[in-house]
């Protein structure tokens, strides 16, 4: 793990204030602070800035990376960037601090009688490729799997994926974006039939409210709330935060509500009950564009290994859908949800109002959720009852956390369900696939294989007995690790990680491949707002860092492949980028040209005759709109998107005698998911060094716990012990417990619990019970 | 031996009074926004207790209206 490059005082007390002055930056845009941020930079610089996106988060930001004799030395917000117009947050500005890091992985690694040994590149993916190669051969195809990453590149998923279920054909993909993302897919897939947003930032110029829901946004997705802040200054837009947890954003919104966990849910259904009964319904858009239906309830939690389901939705027609409402009156849901009537009437009265346009922002509080399809669903529904949506500052709007979940895992699909375009079990959608990748169509399996959880479990059952990650660090992020980490130790799968730095993950791997860093190759990602965002390698990968995309076309070429992977080293990305582009021809999906993106700083799609789609559905903006409406809802057959009768459900797990704390888990605004790279970032470890367990004030005093105490946080799965937070960074409401995720050395994921969406496969890492002592 | 590294917030119209009253304080660095009613701020003492006696101090001055933490997670690493 990082060691201090120095331990001098006057670096740390640098730091500090650099950390301070960037956390003033996300607060108060275009804040000023005598240009003390580009001190770094010697005044003779003679640097060659280049654009690309930012690696840490799915905003998508715009950096300019200032490169001298072959290093990066520093970072800018790129002011051509109409996602961050120049503003980046701290781990924006400090990203390129970590490939200096001094563990970086140069060499690959092969385990040979317990220990590593340094061994050439070409000799271990001989190993890699001989190891895949006859683990298919004694065990079937279904016997190897791979995991990648929404930090993959556009490129690196399509290899992937054309790697797996073209050329060997198996399903056996899935990705780090089914922890993050996969309820946001399921939501847009079962009510609009199109994933991804509709809209995009600039609604957050013309909103006159920003409802989010369980969403951390101050840390989270700082440079966007940043630009909120500014339209709240500027404009009088107002922020309301509801939340199971009082945070950084609770504190700069004109509103914090707070709800107890799971009751989202009920929340949600309250504000339509209250919308039909203020008669505040856009009664001709409903009834032009929006179907009503209902699915299969009480599905179950996924907790038992093989769980599976398939929803059967039935149409329901407006008045069964207003009978059902009658159960979630304010009243009613208040009781439970520990929101008070006049809270519920007043989110409804936002929503209701004719003159007011709002934008609704989530992200893993609604996504990593038991029924997190249902409540996406349900935020749905609010803004479809009211025709607010698919218009400048009118939109339901589901942020990402990686960034390149959308570009990658959800567009690529690097899903075990999906293919570039669509999905595994519509016979047109393989069919499309294996004339672009050139593959009989029948060697595309047509059942999806293993989602994430399901996939570490058959690794721990000894079922699939080869494993490939890239780009991700599951034995830190997965639910549960206290299972999946003996799971992944086993003799019986055999682990190839490929990475930029050594991991919980890599620790067990039988062969860890060095990954080149993002500016180290060229490559495109994709953000929240459907952006396309293309950068040229900067500077060279240390060693023999290779990127991922050409380690998966070695390997595939050592399989028999070759003919499939005719890609050169020096131009692979452009000439898979083209590849992919044809999947998704048309004005549905129109992704722009190289050239294009090479010039732009991101180019949203769909794409059409040279110009971006900027509101989808909404026939003003969306060439792809054909019935003669004003809206059409396009990803579905008869063009209407559909209103879903979705009830309150309790969570799988609830506090009780013997474990009576709610545990939620998150992130803070200093560190990358896992921490794999931001904990390397000496600005960054320095400002959040480890990891703490956050207290309400009342819990802690009755359990006499202080601030720094050490704290067992312990379930029926595993423990964690971490220093008590009381009153510093974020408040949880009473009961409940808050634990970010990012270090390695207090892993949390021990004892969190591996239920998820039955639809969407989507971990809940937001709820479950918990009991603390001190020790 | 704690550092820390504050946002505070002075009242509308005292960053100037806020930043000399800082300054005057020996374990303190402080660089103040142009153009918002903040300063960055730093602090560093030689353990908790006086790390505690310092935010008491910082705390009573009266052109600050608030102070919010940024780096310097409060908890000893053991
Ligand atoms: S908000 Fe996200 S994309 Fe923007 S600088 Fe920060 S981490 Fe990077």
């Amino acid at each position: 793990m990082y060691r201090s490059v120095t331990n001098r005082r006057s670096f740390i007390k640098k730091m500090a204030m650099l950390s301070a002055m960037t956390a003033a930056a996300s607060m108060f845009p275009g804040i000023v602070f005598a240009s003390e941020q580009e001190k770094n930079i010697p005044e003779d610089a003679n640097l060659d800035w280049k654009k690309g996106p930012c690696r840490f988060c799915g905003v998508g930001c715009g950096i300019l990376v200032g490169t001298e004799n072959g290093k990066a030395v520093a970072v800018k917000g790129d002011p051509q960037s109409s996602v961050n117009k120049g503003l980046l947050c701290v781990k924006g500005y400090h990203q390129i601090m970590c490939i200096q890091s001094k563990d970086r992985l140069t060499h690959a690694l092969v385990k040979r009688n317990g220990r590593y040994v340094k061994t050439p590149l070409s000799e271990a993916l001989d190993i890699v490729a001989d190891k895949m190669k006859s683990t298919i051969d004694t065990h079937g195809k279904d016997a190897v799997a791979m995991y990648t990453s929404g930090q993959s590149t556009i490129p690196e998923g399509y290899v992937a994926s054309k790697f797996m279920k073209g050329a060997i054909g198996t399903n056996n993909l899935d990705c780090n974006a089914r922890l993050c993302m996969a309820s946001a897919v399921a939501g847009f897939l079962t009510t609009f039939g199109a994933d991804e947003p509709m809209g995009c930032y600039e609604d957050i110029d013309h909103a006159d409210y920003f409802v989010t829901w369980g969403n951390n946004m101050a840390e989270m997705h700082p440079v966007l709330f940043s630009r909120m802040l500014e339209q709240k200054g500027t404009r009088g837009a107002k922020i309301i935060d509801f939340a199971t947890r009082t945070t950084r954003s609770s504190t700069a919104s004109d509103k914090s509500i707070l709800f107890e966990p799971q009751t989202d849910l009920a929340v949600a259904n309250a504000i339509c009950y209250e919308i039909i009964k203020n008669n505040w319904v856009n009664t001709s858009f409903v009834e032009k564009h929006c179907n009503f239906s209902k699915g299969i309830t009480n599905m179950g939690y996924g907790l038992e290994d093989n769980y599976t389901f398939a929803d059967k939705p039935e149409p329901i027609d407006f008045e069964a859908y207003k009978e059902f409402l009658k159960d979630y009156s304010p009243e009613k849901v208040s009781k439970y949800s520990k929101v008070s009537v006049k809270d519920i009437k007043y989110l409804a009265a936002i929503y209701g109002d004719p003159n007011k346009k709002v934008v609704s922002y989530w992200c893993m509080g609604m996504n990593q959720h038991t029924r997190g399809t249902w409540i996406n669903n349900l935020v749905y529904n609010i803004h479809l009852l009211t025709g607010k949506i698919s218009q400048p500052g009118n939109g339901p709007f589901s942020l990402t956390g990686q960034p390149s979940a959308c570009g990658t895992a959800r567009e690529v699909g690097t899903f075990t369900h999906k293919l570039p375009k669509g999905v595994v079990t519509n016979e047109k959608n393989r069919r499309l696939a294996a004339k672009i990748w050139k593959v009989p169509y029948e060697r595309i399996p047509s059942k999806p294989t293993y989602h994430a959880t399901e996939m570490f479990r058959a690794v721990d059952r000894g079922d699939i007995k080869f494993i490939w990650t890239q780009a991700t660090n599951p034995l830190v992020s997965l639910p549960k690790t206290s299972r999946y980490r003996p799971g992944m130790q086993k003799d019986s799968c055999f682990v190839v990680v490929s990475d930029v730095f050594p991991t919980p993950t890599s620790d067990v791997a039988d062969v860890i491949l060095p990954a080149a860093w993002h500016i180290e190759k060229s490559g495109l990602y994709g953000n929240s707002e459907r952006r396309t965002q293309h950068w040229d390698k900067m500077v060279e990968a240390p060693g023999e860092a290779t990127e991922d995309a050409w380690m998966f076309i070695e390997v595939a070429r050592r399989m028999g492949y070759g003919d499939l992977f005719p890609y050169s080293k020096e131009n692979h990305v452009e000439e898979i980028y083209n590849e992919y582009r044809q999947f998704h021809e048309g004005p549905k999906h129109g992704m722009a040209p190289l050239e294009v993106l090479k010039k732009e700083s991101g180019v949203i799609w769909p794409y059409v005759k040279g110009k971006s789609t900027q509101w989808r559905f909404n026939s003003t903006y969306d060439p792809a709109c054909s019935n003669g409406e004003d809206f059409h809802f396009y990803g579905k057959p008869d063009g209407k998107a559909v209103i879903w009768q979705r009830p309150f459900e309790e969570a799988p797990e609830k506090p009780d005698q013997e474990y009576p704390f709610w545990l939620n888990t998150g992130r803070v605004v200093e560190h990358w998911h896992t921490g794999s790279m931001t904990r390397r970032i000496p600005v960054l470890h320095q400002a959040m060094p480890h990891a703490y367990v956050e207290f309400h004030p009342e819990d802690a005093k009755s359990y006499g716990i202080r601030n720094g105490d050490q704290v067992k946080v312990s379930s029926k799965r595993g423990s964690c012990v971490l220093p008590a937070s009381i009153n510093e960074r974020g408040l949880p409401t009473k009961g409940q417990v808050f634990v970010p995720f990012f270090d390695e050395n207090m892993l949390i994921n021990d004892v969190t619990l591996d239920a998820f969406c039955p639809i969407s496969k989507e971990p809940d890492y937001k709820k479950c019970a918990v009991k603390v002592e001190k020790v | 031996m704690p550092i820390k590294s504050y946002l505070a917030h002075a009242i509308t119209g005292k960053k100037t009074e806020l930043m000399h009253a800082l300054k005057s304080m020996e374990q303190c660095e402080v660089v103040p926004a142009e153009n918002q009613d903040v300063l960055a701020l730093v602090t560093d003492t030689a353990n908790e207790q006086e790390d505690e006696l310092l935010k008491e101090k910082i705390e009573a001055i009266e052109s600050l209206k608030l102070l919010s933490l940024v780096s310097g997670f409060n908890a000893p690493q053991k």
